[in-house]
């Protein structure tokens, strides 16, 4: 029987604010699982800690609620011992990018096939509006004493850079295009960044919804005037066609290039592609030729109760 | 006449000492000998001065002593550091073009222990130099065999007519090793026989190598005279292998079923990891490979992350780790709690705080394992006390996991992980494998925290099919969404900790405490000083006197109960320990309510031998001794 979209919704109460970015991700992911006919039961949502961190217990498949910080560690895990989960990690932009940071250059380094959406929101939303790594130098959100003494983390750039092989960014209310970036990131073999553009309605009084509509432009041109706009509408090419360096550079050159606008123009979409560098399980049946049909969490470790893995070579070699 | 012979090679880091001592170790043991050898090394990766002691004897040991029989120094610092352990009628093998070298030249020995070497030279009125300390050695009653290396090589290369040989250095371990097989009549042939298995990729250089040793060996037998001690062989017990430190619980993860393996790069915890992957592909009995994934990670919060992703799709999952990285695992040590995850961390400590004494031993974080975790959750401290049933415990430790499913810190040590021993074959028929309620499918509706009347929930595992939970790192209902209700939250707080009795009530008790014998005088310990006890309290038997000795393994939950039960008419307690507070001490105290008459501890980072186990318990029985005894033997 074909799944409906309400499948994939619990009936957890869900307590994020009114007119929250957040609820367009979660429809957003719900109805991309909806569609991509995902079974329940072989899907993982990993979730870090704070608003966002709550996802996985909205919707109906295997749910991870994480640590601060050490979602794509989690994820990994169970990903790599189990290669035939459908694993998706979400978190916010302090979690993934602040006190995170390490793990996701990392992860982009071993390129395991799974997806990892980031909440970007500028702020730290549950403990009230703290500046996170994505606000930019010298901005004060409302609840900031004083305005933001750091530069900003650029999480397209930092994901192009550490070797993510999918690279998009969202917006949280473009629910439909963001449901088809994370179809296009789920089935991308490798790993997918989804940098999610989402209004914090409580915190950040900056980069609001009117704000990314272009609200205040439109007063200045008398039209309307959205900074968001899509780049297979200006026919941005993300994809690595060939395995040559010069190609690969120039595609890694050019997603960091788009990643820098910012300000009254807004780019969404596909920044990079690369499915011609190696998914991490393909580098571990180099050397363990049945993981993946015979992976960690699928193995035979006993019979009767007594162990069937034969260490007796080993033991002989020892035996003096 | 029983032997009991221990023999000491040092040189700079990275001049072969190690594997010198393994060739040394691996002979004594094919000649039937029982092996102790434990290594001592700086944080360093080339020149600090690095030793490896060798015990070898004709019975079951299971410790260093403070005497050395025989010494070989191919370098000046190993003679000015090690002289005075040389035992009456032992000797010292040594490069004659050392002797004039004084202190000041040797750039790698610290001041502190320049102006202690000093100040004895100066009290017994001997030069600073090499031939100075050695004239202190002989009038010990050690004998002196002085040979020039170089010039060794330099015959050599002329026999050979291979000018190459000439100032090898490289082969200096080599040529050690065979003069002292030499000096104590030891037959040459596994000797030749373990540098071909050293070098079995490598035939030119094996050849080599096996010209200098006997060349080295005829020397020795040729011109070095008089040494009381031979070493001709003696029956070897079958079933015996030689034991590098981490096998057993490498070789133990092999065979209960530990398939994911991830860890950040510590001293000496990581040797297990490599040693895992080196030996990834298993062999499985009537069935296809099976593999141990071991992930190296960016660090060890990461390590801890992977293994509870990994360990919640049912694979049995761990990682090796040391203090400072055990350290940053805490948090997620208290998620796996909170969420029931079944894992076993195995901790190989060293000398802490911070870097601490990052090469040197301490059994420094037993109360950091209990505690460690904020918030209150339960989990399995267990200790091993040597590597031949750190094998069997890391069965029992996967089994605690998967059956109570809660976190298991396996306790190790550098003590434990830097020895090669002689041992029975690790037995893999005697691990079983349990794994507890862990489900292969579902039926109806499923909880993953289902409030059961054992208080132990049907565990499903990511990817079953009708399986679906929910984690998280909040307290959570039956499903494992999040709740902040009281009433919940009373109950899952009750079912979690309830584990912490049932633990105490169902592990058997020779799984919870090894009791080698209980007397008026009876020591309690834990870990690896178990070894040195053993032969401490051996000696004192044939002293005729008798002292008891609980070797505590589980210590988190403590068995109160069964301790009280064992020491009720013991009349002095005895705790020994590697650590500056006497950790197990506490605990007891804590929980048996009882003192503790006196206390043998020692933290210079150096393990403990049987010798000054002995000599502290001697002073004990004589009712000489301190409250509190502190070792520290040990360059």
């Amino acid at each position: 029987m074909a799944l409906k979209l309400a499948d994939y919704k619990t009936n957890v109460h869900n307590d994020w604010c009114p007119g929250c970015g957040d609820f367009g991700i979660v429809n957003a992911l719900q109805m991309a699982l909806a569609e991509m006919g995902v079974q329940r039961d072989k899907a993982v949502i990993f979730s870090g800690i704070g608003c966002s961190g709550k996802t996985s217990h909205f919707i109906n498949t295997y749910g991870v609620h994480t640590l601060h910080g050490r979602v794509l560690t989690f994820a990994q895990g169970a990903k790599l011992a189990n290669p035939n989960l459908t694993v998706v990690a979400v978190g916010g932009d302090g979690d993934g990018l602040g006190i995170g940071a390490g793990h996701f250059v990392a992860a982009g380094r071993r390129n395991v096939d799974m997806t990892y959406i980031i909440f970007d929101n500028g702020v730290y939303g549950l403990t009230k509006g703290q500046a996170s790594p994505t606000l930019k130098l010298g901005e004060k959100t409302k609840s900031l004493p004083t305005p933001n003494t750091n530069y900003n983390v650029n999480p397209i750039g930092l994901a192009v850079a550490s070797g993510f092989t999918f690279v998009a960014r969202g917006y949280s209310y473009d629910v439909r295009h963001l449901k088809d970036l994370i179809i296009k990131a789920v089935n991308h073999k490798g790993l997918s960044f989804l940098d999610v553009l989402q209004p914090c309605p409580t915190y950040n009084d900056i980069n609001t919804r009117d704000w990314y509509a272009g609200v205040d432009l439109a007063k200045e041109s008398m039209e309307r005037h959205s900074r968001i706009y899509k780049l297979e509408d200006v026919k941005f090419d993300p994809m690595v066609h060939i395995d040559e360096e010069a190609e690969v550079n120039e595609k890694l050159a050019q997603a960091l290039i788009k990643s820098l606008e910012w300000g009254t123009k807004i780019p969404i979409g596909v920044f990079y592609q690369n499915e011609i560098v190696s998914q991490y399980r393909d580098r571990l049946v180099d050397k363990i030729p049945n993981y993946v049909e015979n992976s960690p969490s699928e193995q035979n470790i006993s019979q009767n109760g007594l162990p069937s893995t034969d260490i007796s070579k080993i033991l002989n070699s020892l035996e003096v | 006449m029983p032997i009991d012979f221990s023999w000491l090679i040092g040189g700079p880091q990275g001049s072969g000492v190690e594997s010198g001592a393994n060739v040394f170790a691996k002979v004594c043991a094919e000649m039937g000998y029982q092996v102790f050898g434990k290594r001592e090394f700086y944080s360093n990766i080339k020149g600090e001065h690095s030793y490896f002691t060798v015990r070898v004897s004709d019975k079951k040991i299971h410790s260093n002593v403070n005497d050395v029989t025989l010494m070989v120094a191919f370098d000046a610092e190993t003679i000015f550091r090690h002289f005075d352990e040389i035992s009456t009628n032992g000797g010292i093998i040594y490069d004659s073009d050392l002797e004039n070298i004084a202190s000041d030249d040797v750039h790698t020995l610290d001041e502190y222990f320049k102006e202690r070497l000093h100040k004895f030279l100066e009290s017994k009125n001997k030069p600073f130099t090499i031939s100075g300390v050695l004239e202190i050695a002989k009038e010990n009653g050690s004998s002196l065999f002085p040979v020039s290396f170089k010039g060794l090589l330099a015959d050599l290369a002329d026999k050979t007519a291979n000018p190459k040989l000439r100032g090898l250095v490289r082969m200096y371990n080599v040529l050690g090793v065979s003069l002292s097989l030499g000096l104590i009549k030891m037959t040459p042939d596994s000797l030749l026989k373990s540098i071909e298995s050293i070098f079995s990729k490598k035939p030119l250089i094996a050849e080599i190598n096996k010209q200098a040793a006997t060349f080295a060996y005829d020397y020795s037998i040729n011109n070095f005279h008089n040494f009381p001690y031979a070493l001709k062989g003696t029956t070897k017990e079958s079933n015996t292998i030689l034991a590098q430190g981490h096998f057993g619980t490498s070789l133990g993860k092999m065979v209960c079923g530990c398939r994911f393996q991830s860890y950040y790069p510590i001293t000496p915890a990581s040797d297990e990891s490599v040693y895992l992957e080196s030996n990834e592909i298993l062999e499985v009995q009537n069935d296809r490979p099976g593999s141990t994934l071991v992930i190296q990670t960016e660090d060890e919060i990461s390590a801890i992350g992977m293994l509870i992703g990994s360990a919640l799709t049912g694979a049995r999952s761990s990682t090796s780790t040391s203090g400072p990285g055990f350290a940053l695992m805490t948090e997620a040590l208290g998620w796996a709690g909170r969420n029931e995850v079944p894992l076993v961390i195995t901790l190989y400590q060293r000398s802490g705080p911070s870097t601490g004494l990052p090469t040197r031993h301490g059994q420094d974080d037993l109360l950091f394992a209990i505690n460690a975790g904020h918030g209150d959750f339960p989990k399995i401290v267990y200790a091993s006390g040597d590597i031949e049933e750190s094998f069997y415990d890391t069965g029992r430790c996967f089994n605690y996991a998967d059956i109570y499913q809660i976190p298991v810190i396996h306790m190790m040590d550098k003590f434990l992980s830097s020895s090669v021993v002689t041992c029975k074959k690790f037995e893999p028929k005697k691990i079983t494998i349990n794994r507890g309620k862990l489900l292969t499918h579902v039926d109806g509706t499923y909880k993953r925290f289902h409030l059961t009347d054992d208080g132990i929930s049907p565990r499903s595992k990511l990817g079953l099919d009708g399986g679906i939970f929910w984690n998280t790192g909040d307290e959570s209902d039956e499903y494992g969404h999040i709740t902040e209700d009281p009433t919940v939250r009373i109950n899952m707080m009750d079912k979690r900790m309830s584990r912490l009795d049932m633990i105490v009530n169902q592990v058997p008790h020779d799984e919870q405490i090894a009791t080698f014998g209980i007397s008026d005088y009876t020591i309690i310990s834990w870990g690896s000083t178990k070894g040195p006890i053993i032969d401490a309290i051996d000696l004192l038997k044939k002293e005729g006197f008798e002292i008891g000795f609980l070797q505590i393994k589980l210590i988190h939950p403590f068995p109160t109960d069964y301790v009280k039960s064992l020491l009720k008419d013991v009349k002095i307690i005895i705790d020994v320990e590697a650590n500056h507070s006497a950790q197990l001490g506490k605990v007891f105290k804590q929980n048996v309510l009882r003192d503790i008459d006196y206390y043998v501890v020692k933290y210079t980072g150096r393990g403990m031998t049987s010798t000054e186990i002995y000599e502290s318990l001697k002073k004990i029985l004589e009712n000489k001794a301190n409250h509190r005894e502190v070792l520290s033997h040990g360059a």
